[in-house]
């Protein structure tokens, strides 16, 4: 058996330059004669994307972490020895210990891979490689079943919509097949909008086929003849291997006519989308594959009724289609006995935040966030607290320490005030400020509004102008009912799930974390240290050499003081700009909230919000607004 | 503004779009939708020129009329209030977008009973604007001016130009009448100020259910025209003479006879009107015909 190389191809790992790993591993080992030997592919995501580029050595399963193309040389010496290059292995944080293979990985531990599991194990270019590990088998199975007993397995494998919203599959399935129509649908919403998750793009990047034949067996279980994949035109990797893999499914005859034998015609075709947000939500996906602007229609009709241009149409998420194959493969039976009781399977998280192990992790349904958080994320690093976790992106809501045992289900977690979402999960620790923190993910909902629903369009802003207003040390304590009230109001009157849950970060932050709102408002203090304009900057006399330093570079001259004595800072007369700490030799200047909370955290936080706002610059594709 | 309490259902919800079912139990003015209702007023005005004093609505604003019956006097909202110039580039009407409160129904009138497609909803967001392709004047679109826009705007973000500073809403009388440009009989109403006549609006009664093409809209100046005729005139001596009406149809008969009898119907040729009913082109036919004689008939919709 030939030995395999996988070097990681996802756009995480791309970015850490893993095409030039590749290239140089592939001239090495042609140099040395050994491309008999080996057999090298460039795969899917991993989903531990902060340690790549990844390189996995099968069948010994050596996980090599952040390699370069300096490695290489090194890399093939100890594949020609069939020994283990210790350098590249992943070193556990706490015990120091380098670990030999993923599995051993605690990031991959407690991890259920089911979804992902041919990510990062096989070339998403090549049909074959999807065949070797079993796909397209499942087709056979579901083509032999009626229709209705398909929808009845997915029913029975208790699958509800990976999106978000958590509706039943198969039940959407039944309306759609129920309806009338001279034509019917599929849609595969690819159009992941919310920054920091990126499952979708991974599986389109490492496992296409897997959708497909999701899609597939939707389209049969309906009487679809034709599916749509609506995808960001800003995965453009996702987008090639998704056009490759459509382009080889046709060639083998898994699209096209008379697939299998089966008498099911059926063909897929991929629309980009142009960066909205809302596009995600699944009328107004349905209204921009139509040509129109993406806007949401009401509902009833449902889409399952009339949806594409009127006609039956199933929209169905990413991860929900992949999740098929699964099911007929392993039965509903089986499927059904992993998760909770109203929630089964797997769900994928993306992992990102205060936390040691950022990526991707697909875990059973129930898990609490604390094996999340601590046993795959490794904890909080830098020894810090943990404060909250936000689920299900911008729109979702922060839960706080107190929901750390709370097993995740979709209705777990809407009790709780947040959503699954699409399974985003940034986590905070105690240098986070709520305030700040929501106002940052209403930034991102007020502009993404599509402007239909007054309460959405006009009252996320307003929200962000009271929330601009605390944290600028403005606000009174009648803002947080308005708050409140405000937030009650769009999500009771909008249309679709954009604005009915675009609230949830202030008013999770509101039920949680509402002594730290009061906090900025009665006190005007920031006990994260995090809000500039209720924070000070202080001499703390005892350090004080009175050098005359800070008193030179003052740029509004608010210091005072005389040779000997210790100096001042005029709180009235500071700007806050910093430089008086920046040049204090001695560690004299603290920025401190009124009563020392959060001091010399200054810098660090500043790195931590432009980081922030890097990603949500990069989400947004830079595209909707000029 | 539409928004109904459906008993069972988790959110309200909105009248205009939501199917009616079996045994469905509907609050239209429940506390909870109350509340809604004032709370979306509360953001519109928030975002709104609330220049009412001269506002040309004003007295007739939908805005106005829903803020007076849900008693909401102020906005606690105050911040971001966005303003874009006034339109005034087109002949016909203004658009003063400052006023809009972007409800969208120019855009569904425009596309869905014109068919021209003028209007869209442009940016997203807080900055959502209700405007034509790349927000251009109107002349560079696919619009007619039929001023349906106009008609349907529940604010003064359209306002015909004509009405500006010509009267406040309560002095003006509306007549009811029939547009005199073709055979259809549009209904419509003129807003009449010191008797003349300042602008149209729609009348829904009608066959056109108070929808206008541009002519209807804004083709009412001749009335007041300088040079209109408004009385028959007889030419004597190289100049015309104001006579009444039965010496000028007298006259007119005579000559028809004399002219008949000495040259026969051939000396006849008839042209007839757009603006008459088919009832009326019949008779004009049939009277060139049987009385006149003769067959040179034509209408001005072949020339």
């Amino acid at each position: 058996m030939r030995r395999k190389v996988l070097v990681c191809g996802g756009t995480g790992c791309v970015s850490s330059r893993s095409r030039e790993v590749y290239d140089a591993l592939e001239s090495e080992l042609a140099g040395r004669g050994l491309g008999e030997q080996f057999e090298l592919k460039y795969t899917g995501c991993h989903g531990f994307c902060e340690q790549g580029p990844l390189v996995l050595v099968e069948p010994e399963g050596y996980f090599y972490c952040r390699v370069t193309k300096e490695h290489v040389a090194k890399l093939v010496d100890s594949l020609q020895e069939g020994s283990v290059y210790e350098d590249l292995l992943y070193k556990d944080p706490d015990t120091g210990n380098r670990v030999k293979t993923r599995n051993d990985v605690p990031f991959y531990q407690k991890q259920k891979r089911l979804v992902l599991k041919n990510c990062g194990l096989i070339n998403p270019e090549s049909i074959e490689d999807y065949l070797n590990a079993g796909g397209y088998r499942t087709l056979q199975k579901v083509f032999k079943m009626s229709p209705d007993a398909v929808i009845d397995e997915v029913k029975k494998a208790g699958l509800r919509g990976r999106g978000g919203g958590g509706f039943p599959t198969g039940l959407k399935w039944e309306y759609a097949r129920k309806a009338r129509g001279d034509k019917k649908y599929i849609i595969c919403n690819a159009d992941e909008g919310d920054p920091g998750a990126f499952m979708d793009r991974s599986i389109l990047e490492g496992d296409p086929h897997r959708v497909l034949e999701g899609m597939l067996t939707a389209g049969y279980a309906i009487g679809a003849g034709e599916g749509f994949v609506y995808i960001r035109a800003e995965y453009p990797l996702a987008v090639r291997r998704l056009d490759i893999a459509i382009k080889e499914a046709r060639e083998k005859g898994f699209l096209g006519e008379n697939i299998l034998g089966s008498g099911f015609n059926f063909d897929i075709h991929i629309k980009q989308g142009a960066g909205a947000f809302v596009c995600g939500e699944e009328t107004a996906l349905i209204e921009s594959i139509q040509g129109n602007r993406g806007m949401p229609r009401p509902r009833p009709p449902f889409p399952a009724v009339k949806g594409l241009w009127d006609r039956p149409t199933v929209v169905n998420n990413v991860e929900t289609l992949a999740n098929l194959p699964i099911i007929f493969d392993m039965g509903a039976e089986a499927y059904a006995a992993i998760g909770t009781e109203q929630s089964k399977g797997t769900k994928i998280f993306a992992l990102t935040g205060k936390i040691k192990n950022t990526g991707l992790v697909e875990v059973p349904m129930g898990i609490t966030l604390r094996e999340i958080i601590f046993d795959i994320g490794g904890g909080i690093p830098n020894g810090k607290k943990f404060k909250a976790v936000q689920i299900g992106g911008p729109s979702g809501g922060g839960l706080s320490a107190q929901h750390l045992d709370l097993p995740i289900d979709y209705d777990s977690l809407i009790d709780a005030g947040a959503m699954m979402g699409s399974g985003g999960l940034v986590v905070m620790d105690e240098d986070t400020c709520m305030v700040e923190l929501a106002r940052f993910f209403l930034s991102f909902t007020r502009m993404e509004a599509c402007g239909k629903c007054t309460p959405c369009r006009e009252g996320n802003t307003r929200l962000l102008e009271i929330l601009e207003r605390i944290v600028e040390g403005r606000g009174e304590l009648q803002d947080l009912d308005l708050l409140e009230s405000l937030g009650h109001t769009i999500i009771d009157t909008s249309l679709c799930g954009l604005g009915q849950s675009a609230p949830n970060p202030v008013l999770s932050a509101l039920k949680y974390f509402r002594p730290e709102y009061e906090m900025h408002v009665k006190n005007k203090l920031c006990p994260a240290g995090v809000c500039k304009a209720l924070l000070s900057y202080r001499i703390i006399e005892e350090k004080c050499k009175a050098c005359g330093l800070c008193l030179k570079h003052c740029p509004v001259g608010a210091i005072t003081g005389k040779k000997g004595e210790p100096h001042r800072i005029d709180p009235e007369m500071c700007k806050k700009c910093g430089e008086c700490l920046k040049k204090c030799p001695f560690g004299a200047i603290v920025l401190a909230g009124g009563d020392g909370f959060g001091q010399g955290q200054s810098d660090h936080k500043r790195n931590h919000v432009s980081r922030t706002q890097a990603l949500y610059n990069l989400k947004s594709g830079g595209r909707e607004r000029h | 503004m539409c928004v109904v309490e459906v008993k069972g259902a988790r959110k309200l919800m909105a009248a205009c779009a939501t199917p009616v079912s079996d045994g469905m139990e509907v609050l239209t003015e429940s506390d909870r939708v109350i509340n809604a209702r004032r709370e979306i007023l509360r953001l519109l005005i928030a975002n709104h020129d609330l220049r009412c004093l001269t506002c040309e609505r004003n007295g007739d604003c939908r805005l106005q009329d829903y803020c007076y019956r849900y008693k909401v006097e102020d906005t606690p909202y105050k911040g971001e209030v966005i303003e874009y110039p006034i339109d005034t580039n087109n002949p016909f009407f203004i658009r003063d977008y400052s006023k809009c409160i972007r409800c969208g129904k120019c855009v569904t009138v425009c596309a869905e009973i014109n068919g021209a497609y003028v209007y869209d909803f442009m940016h997203r967001g807080f900055e959502t604007k209700v405007t034509s392709a790349y927000d251009d004047t109107l002349q560079e679109t696919t619009c007619t001016f039929c001023g349906m826009c106009v008609n349907v705007c529940p604010v003064a973000a359209l306002v015909e130009k004509s009405t500006l500073w010509a009267g406040r809403p309560w002095e003006i009388k509306k007549v009811t009448t029939t547009c005199p440009y073709c055979g259809v009989g549009c209904q419509l109403k003129l807003k009449v100020k010191d008797n003349r006549i300042i602008g149209v609006a729609a009348d829904r009664s009608g066959p056109n259910l108070g929808d206008l093409c541009s002519k209807g809209q804004f083709g009412w100046d001749y009335v007041h025209s300088p040079d209109r005729l408004t009385d028959p005139l007889v030419k004597r001596n190289g100049k015309f003479i104001k006579v009444s009406w039965d010496e000028a149809l007298n006259y007119v008969a005579a000559r028809f006879k004399d002219i008949l009898n000495e040259w026969g119907g051939r000396a006849f040729a008839g042209l007839s009107s757009a603006k008459c009913t088919n009832e009326e082109n019949y008779l004009f036919q049939k009277f060139m015909r049987s009385i006149l004689q003769t067959n040179n008939i034509d209408h001005c919709a072949r020339l």
